[in-house]
């Protein structure tokens, strides 16, 4: 039994052992339902195993959709519990959990996904590719991601939540402060899906230099593709930072080495340094996407071409180098001198330039544009305004002297949360509903779909703006509670309201797919918004190899001159298509690398050396293994071709 | 037979030779500390340079240009993150 012991939960409450409860019984309804309906065949050859960057790219999605409302669980927990004074909703313990597990899960398992999700989907169709450079990689990269996904989120049911913040700072996330295996599950859920991403970073970086459609300059690529291309360049140079970061604090934590103690020549703001060098460019890791997503639907429903291409790119570049220069501004207060903090801060100011460039080119775009405000461009043009406050309060976050103010306060928490929702979330949202036609055959109602902008966005506003100002009051951020007489009462009551009308948005978002799934027409055609990239001159739903001939292009909207100027995009003749082989090794492997971190989480060793030779096998049977792909016949592309109605 | 004779691997791999005998010397010949780094810090980039374009022929292929972007790319990106830290953690550390 002392062996089962460890599993324990450390501070267990009626909450825990009811999610426990819930948790339980929907896998083993999810297992009798597949059963049931026979389905696991289908499951594992056409999704569990496969390679298609379509298909992955919608289990990403999902995956984030699924982890939104994880996070949106927690985030009202939050709220509730500082919407009065005084309150017990919960203790100071879970709400430390439960901050911690909202941050991480919303940046690294919602956001990441979401916008790793769309490149997959939208990036090959962009360039006139029919797949990615390495499609089993995409697999692996995807499925390590969802092991690190589910190894975080079984933390608070087995052995206890990491309870030090999305940012882990030590000495707080060692093991003197805290004591259950929490933190040691932050390390390798975030390492296991790290390395996820980072095999999606090269994945994209070849597929997009390497695999673009005869005709398409890196300079006529679409907005989107270039935003993927810079954000995978990011990725590549700031990931493997964290990777080091999160082994140093495993070597601290489990083998008990001083990295990041004061203590025996650590330094326990080292890691407050690695992880804001991987931490800053993972913003714009998550913004540069969001800013092509925005760039595609506003030139779409403007009915214009993308006003200032070339500076669009050129500040994409200059936002990737000084993505990398702002760091510190995250430590102003933890001790520097003066000349270093203002260093910190003018580069920091410097880097809302670009940003504001890309702002003036979108409303620059819409300027005499014939504006349709469908869903997607509703979330576009609410971004504007939205982002603008962020940025604006970002700068003012930036001044090193007035940082002492703001830090660790609840404007800060305003700040970042301002930036992100209507930058990243919007865009997600926006993004799902544009492309959604393409993926599935069939759009989202759009009249609902505008009742959910509304509660989002409406709901945000009453959500976090009153945070600006009991943070300028001085309101801690991560503060369980508060007493009356600090006043801060009404404003959070307000922000939990809002919080509430955000909640409800979601909702209405997922009954919306539902209605949509029932009652949506399915003859839309190809090109349902009139759009202009070439991922709309495929069919809808996408082939399985994407385009029956493959495309020649000679501008970033070749859709729109193929509709207007009559422009030929596809020349060839339809010819004998190469494609890769489904393979259920990715799948096998992340489940390995779940054995191996959980046992690591748990100082298993035995599971940990039996995992790491299994984890070995799968490679070597890899390197030996002959799969060359497959062909698929002319004939049967011209049935399936015909039978669709063709593209050309 | 001047075509046959690959002069410029040759002289390559003795001129990295000859990077290597001086690194080495730091640990041999009595000199400060300071003076020992930059020589090694010198002839290490040096060497890095001789070994990426010699060696792994960079610069020869259709795609020089993605290879020297993105060296360039990672190296002011590697100087930025030293530096930074160094600034961030020592000198500027009160
Ligand atoms: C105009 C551009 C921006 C500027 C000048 C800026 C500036 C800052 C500064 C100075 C801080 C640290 C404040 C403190 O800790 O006291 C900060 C925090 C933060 N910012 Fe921004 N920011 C900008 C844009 C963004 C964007 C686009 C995102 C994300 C998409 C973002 C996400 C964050 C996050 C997540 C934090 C804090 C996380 C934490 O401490 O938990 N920021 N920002
Ligand atoms: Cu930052």
């Amino acid at each position: 039994m002392e062996f089962f012991e460890r599993f324990a939960v450390p501070h267990p409450s009626p909450l825990i052992y009811a999610s426990m409860v819930a948790i339980g019984l929907t896998v083993l309804a999810i297992i009798f339902g597949i059963t049931y309906f026979k389905k696991w065949g289908y499951l594992w050859k056409e999704w569990l195993t496969t390679v298609d960057h379509k298909r992955i790219g919608i289990m990403y999605m999902i995956s984030a959709l699924l982890m939104l409302f994880r996070g949106g669980a927690d985030a009202v927990m939050m709220r509730l519990q500082t919407s009065v004074p005084d309150n017990t909703f919960l203790e100071a313990q879970h709400y430390n959990e439960v901050f911690t597990t909202h941050g991480v899960v919303m940046i690294i398992f919602m956001a990441m996904a979401f916008i790793i999700g769309l490149m997959n989907f939208v990036v090959p169709l962009q360039i006139g590719a029919r797949d990615v450079a390495f499609p089993r990689l995409n697999a692996l990269s995807f499925w390590l991601y969802f092991a690190g996904a589910m190894l975080f989120n079984i933390s608070f049911v087995i052995g206890g939540s990491p309870d030090a913040g999305w940012t882990n700072y030590y000495p707080l996330a060692s093991n003197d402060f805290s004591t259950s295996v929490g933190v040691n599950y932050y390390n390798w859920a975030l390492q296991i899906s790290g390395l996820g991403t980072l095999m999606t970073g090269i994945n994209f970086i070849v597929t997009i230099i390497k695999m673009r459609a005869p005709g398409m300059k890196l300079m006529k690529m679409p907005m989107f593709t270039w935003s993927a291309l810079i954000t995978n360049a990011i990725i590549v140079f700031a990931f493997p930072v964290l990777t080091i970061a999160l082994i140093m604090g495993t070597l601290d934590r489990q083998f008990g080495t001083s990295l990041f103690t004061s203590t025996s020549g650590g330094m326990d703001m080292q890691w407050a340094n690695l992880f804001w060098i991987w931490g800053h460019p993972e913003v714009y890791i998550l913004i540069l996407p969001a800013f092509g997503v925005y760039s595609q639907i506003i030139s779409t429903f403007s009915g214009r071409n993308l006003y200032g291409y070339k500076s669009m790119v050129g500040s994409m570049v200059i936002i990737s180098l000084m993505s990398f220069l702002v760091w510190a501004h995250h430590f102003f207060t933890m001790g520097h001198d003066a000349f270093t903090n203002s260093i910190f801060s003018i580069t920091t100011m410097a880097i809302a330039v670009p940003t504001g460039i890309k702002i003036f080119n979108w409303l620059l775009t819409m300027w005499k544009g014939k504006i349709r405000f469908t869903v997607p461009m509703l979330y576009s043009v609410a971004f504007i305004p939205l982002f603008t406050i962020g940025g604006v309060t970002g700068v003012m976050l930036g001044v090193a002297s007035a940082d002492f103010q703001y830090h660790n306060t609840m404007f800060l928490v305003a700040h970042f949360h301002n930036v992100i929702i209507p930058g990243v979330v919007f865009a997600m949202l926006a993004g799902m509903t544009y492309w959604w036609p393409k993926m599935f055959g069939f759009m989202l109602n759009e009249k609902i779909g505008k009742w959910a902008f509304w509660f989002v966005s409406i709901g945000f506003c009453f959500s976090f703006f009153p945070m600006y100002i009991t943070g300028l009051d001085g309101q801690a951020r991560r503060m369980y509670t508060y007493s009356e007489s600090t006043g801060f009462g009404p404003l959070n009551m307000l922000s939990f309201f809002g919080a509430g009308v955000m909640a409800i948005g979601f909702i209405i978002i997922v009954y919306n797919v539902l209605y949509s799934i029932k009652n949506s027409p399915r003859n839309i055609g190809d090109d349902p918004w009139d759009a202009r990239s070439l991922e709309w001159a495929t069919q809808t739903p996408v082939q399985e190899y994407n385009f029956a001939i493959t495309p020649e292009v000679e501008s970033s909207d070749a859709y729109w001159d193929h509709k207007k100027k009559g422009y030929q995009l596809f020349k060839g003749n339809i010819e004998k298509i190469h494609m890769p082989n489904n393979s259920g090794l990715p799948i096998i492997m992340a489940g390995i690398m779940l054995v191996f971190a959980f046992s690591f989480v748990f100082y298993i060793w035995a599971g940990v050396i039996v995992a790491a030779i299994a984890f070995l096998a799968c490679l070597i049977y890899r390197s030996f293994e002959k799969d060359d792909g497959h062909y698929i016949p002319v004939s049967e592309i011209k049935e399936t071709e015909n039978k669709n109605g063709g593209a050309n | 037979m001047k075509e046959l004779f690959p002069a410029k691997q040759v002289n390559g791999f003795v001129f990295s030779l000859v990077l290597t005998v001086i690194a080495i010397s730091v640990y041999f010949v009595d000199m400060s500390y300071e003076i020992g780094l930059t020589i090694l810090l010198v002839t290490a980039f040096i060497q890095a340079g001789v070994q990426l374009i010699i060696f792994m022929h960079a610069g020869e292929s259709k795609d020089k240009g993605s290879i020297y972007t993105s060296l360039f790319y990672a190296i002011f990106i590697a100087l930025v993150t030293i530096f930074g830290s160094l600034l961030a953690m020592v000198w500027g550390y009160m």
